[in-house]
């Protein structure tokens, strides 16, 4: 195979700045995944993975590495992005950890937060034992370029037995850029047998300046019996190429709950893939996907069923308006022995504007045959009917269209577990909600018809 | 100065033409019925009425508390003091109903210059009508309509009415669908709203209301215009002979008229 070299100009000349006291294993990790990076380059819409999301203008861009800034932000920088009750709040600038910023002193017994570069330095067999177990550099490209550069991120570890029901804070700010920067944070998070945890992953932006790159992949391990609550957040500039991971690797009786709000960015890309893989696992994947202008915003599941008795829901709702494109790929793979597997996906969506488009994409592979597997999807206006009905009530022309669009986004806030987590998520949805609203600031089409159309139609 | 003042008010849906000069005056105070068969355009009216945009008037004029009302939006009609009980109300998920009520109590509070109304001050009012309405407030923290049974429905657009304290409460079909004790209920939310400061349209294509709620004056809409105007007996014959006379009347006039 061969890949134009200027893709991989700026990546060839960026990848030796490793930290000093990386250890060997890690290098060696880092320098495979660099290896299979270079091997195939950044994916086309003619790999069935990426067939809605195109790349060529990213592969484009000489992105560097964000450096690390001299005159740092303050907490006060920091105060639109502040999580009361935060068990504890990990803090990057551009890429890197920034102590200063984060606090994790009021966490209780049995549960460590930190920089991942800290623990590599100090725990490096324990971190060893995960990182990169789980990740596919294979399949995804993004996850091969996030393990070549993967230098820092977050660090969790929820003891066995411990439970933490605040939330962790990972905020992960981008500061403007002269020229086209680019950050790959890594995240771990383990949560051992009976543990639980709450992690919320926060994507921000203080301004807009040159295009950034933000390439994140997390593993999560959740042990027998633990109850995990993962919230991702991405809310950057609109110069941003925002790409994430998340890899669950689920054991027995595991209960994961996953919350994507993708509010901000200009192409995003959002890939979920738990693995069930001990007996009685329950994973419950759900997201909102909120855009307008020209965003691309692209949601790419994949739900693994490896053990029997396992059930996965997945919820996605998208809002598109003007020219926005969504995409929906979600992929079931049951296992031969996954027998008793219980799947349901569904995905619906609002389209504001003529020129807005969704893909939307079920893909089943089972080998089992005692399963139940069920899929849907709506693509739909805002009603004229519902409309009217509030506006007969007094409601102004806006106000009923944030309520009904901000009911349609409810439906994924309604999923969360009620509390500080989940009030923090609204906060964000409302706010790019009437953003949006204010924005667009034009008739947004409606219609008389029926609110679905079923896979079938879908074509 | 009458409340509503319809005069030769003809309407199209769908480029169709549903209302053929309909004339009516409404003073304060007074319950009106507009009664005809399906399909004469009683739901028509009180959509237009309701300033709803899929209905386009071609001809006439409607004058609103001093008001031109074809000049308004829905939300602007509302204000003013127009609320429209929907036949088949919308369900909305998402959107809670006590929520709702008092997001709807306060646009209109804030178009009268008056201060909103927070949670724990619309409480009070909330279940007082509830009471009223004989209404679980369980089912108010659902979603608007949703899963509600076809009476419950109506009971919550008699509930609204209530709230919001319109001038002018059109009623559409409210009546339909209801059993006996919904319809005593229905009918006791309504007979709280008489008022010499409001009027009421009760349109109904039957008569049962009519006895829980005896209207002043009663009204025939035919093929898009009233018929015939009286009293409680016209409810009464019609309830008794059907439509097919008074059809078949207005065909002579028209024959005649032509």
């Amino acid at each position: 195979m061969t890949v134009a070299s200027s893709q991989l100009g700026t990546y060839v000349a960026e990848f030796p700045k490793f930290s000093a006291d990386t250890p060997s294993w890690l290098r060696e990790l880092r320098e495979d995944a660099f290896a299979q990076f270079c091997r195939v380059g950044f994916p086309t819409i003619h790999d069935e993975d990426w067939r809605f999301t195109s790349l060529a203008a990213l592969a484009r861009i000489p992105f560097r590495l964000a450096r690390r800034r001299s005159a740092g932000l303050t907490i006060s920088d920091l105060a639109p992005w502040r999580m009361e009750n935060a068990a504890a709040r990990v803090v990057f600038i551009d890429g890197h950890f920034a102590p200063e910023l984060s606090e994790w002193t009021s966490l209780s017994a049995g549960i460590d937060a930190n920089n991942l570069h800290h623990e590599i330095v100090s725990h490096g067999d324990n971190v060893a034992a995960h990182l990169g177990r789980y990740l596919d550099t294979k399949r995804d490209p993004f996850c091969a370029l996030n393990t070549a550069f993967a230098e820092d991120g977050a660090y969790i570890r929820v003891h066995r037995g411990a439970a933490v029901r605040q939330p962790i804070h990972l905020l992960f700010v981008s500061t403007p850029q002269d020229a086209p920067g680019m950050t790959h944070p890594r995240n771990l998070i383990l949560v051992d047998e009976e543990a639980q945890a709450s992690i919320v992953e926060d994507y921000v932006s203080t301004g807009e300046g040159a295009p950034v790159l933000s390439n994140a992949a997390t593993e999560l391990i959740a042990g027998p019996n633990s109850t995990v609550e993962h919230i991702l957040i991405e809310r950057e500039h609109l110069a941003t190429y925002n790409f994430s991971t998340l890899r669950i690797e689920q054991g027995r009786n595991a209960h994961v709950h996953s919350h994507s709000f993708l509010l901000g960015g200009a192409l995003v890309r959002n890939n979920v893939h738990p693995r069930l893989a001990g007996e009685g696992g329950e994973c419950l994947i759900n997201g909102l996907y909120l855009g307008g202008g020209q965003r691309h915003l692209d949601n790419y599941m994949l739900v693994e069923h490896a053990s029997p008795r396992c059930a996965s829901r997945q919820f996605y709702n998208g809002i598109l308006d003007d020219r926005a494109h969504g995409v929906f790929h979600g992929r079931i793979v049951v296992h031969k022995d996954a027998q008793k597997t219980d799947a349901k996906q569904t995905n619906r969506n609002l389209l504001l504007s003529d020129d807005a488009q969704i893909d939307t994409k079920p893909q089943l592979e089972i080998h089992a045959d005692d399963v139940r597997c069920t899929h849907g999807a709506t693509i739909g206006q805002i009603e004229e009917g519902a409309l009217f009905y509030l506006r007969s009530r007094g409601l102004s022309e806006p106000e009923a269209r944030q309520l009904l669009l901000q009911a349609f986004a409810g439906e994924c806030l309604d999923r969360m577990i009620s509390g500080s987590t989940r009030a923090y998520a609204a906060a964000a949805v409302t706010q790019s909600l009437s953003r949006f609203l204010h924005s667009t600031g034009r008739n947004i089409a409606t219609s008389n018809g029926d609110w679905a159309r079923h896979w079938g139609e879908l074509g | 100065m009458s409340l509503l003042e319809i005069r030769g008010l003809h309407a199209a849906v769908n480029g169709q033409e549903i209302l053929k000069g309909v004339d009516l005056t409404v003073n304060w105070g007074e319950v009106h019925s507009i009664m005809g068969p399906n399909g004469s355009g009683k739901s028509t009216l009180a959509q237009v009425l309701a300033r709803r945009e899929s209905y386009q008037v071609t001809a006439g004029e409607v004058v609103f508390n001093g008001k031109d009302l074809l000049a308004m939006k829905p939300e602007e009609a509302a204000c003013e003091g127009l609320f429209m009980a929907f036949q088949y109300p919308v369900e909305i998920p998402g959107i809670g109903n006590a929520h709702f009520l008092r997001s709807a109590l306060n646009a209109m509070r804030r178009f009268r210059g008056q201060d909103e109304m927070d949670a724990i001050d619309f409480l009070p009012l909330f279940r007082e009508k509830l009471k009223l309405l004989e209404m679980d407030e369980k089912l108010m923290s659902r979603s608007l309509n949703e899963g509600f049974s076809g009476g419950e429905k109506k009971r919550n657009e008699i509930l609204q009415m209530a709230i919001l304290e319109p001038k002018l409460a059109i009623l559409d079909e409210t009546d339909s669908g209801l059993d006996i004790d919904a319809m005593r209920i229905v009918a006791q939310g309504i007979s709280a709203m008489r008022d010499p400061q409001r009027a009421i349209v009760l349109v109904t294509h039957y008569q049962r209301l009519l006895n829980h709620v005896v209207p002043d004056f009663v009204h025939v809409l035919v093929d898009g215009r009233i018929v015939r105007s009286g009293g409680q007996e016209l409810a009464l014959e019609l309830e008794s002979k059907g439509y097919g006379w008074i059809e078949a009347e207005a065909r002579r006039h028209a024959l005649a008229s032509a």
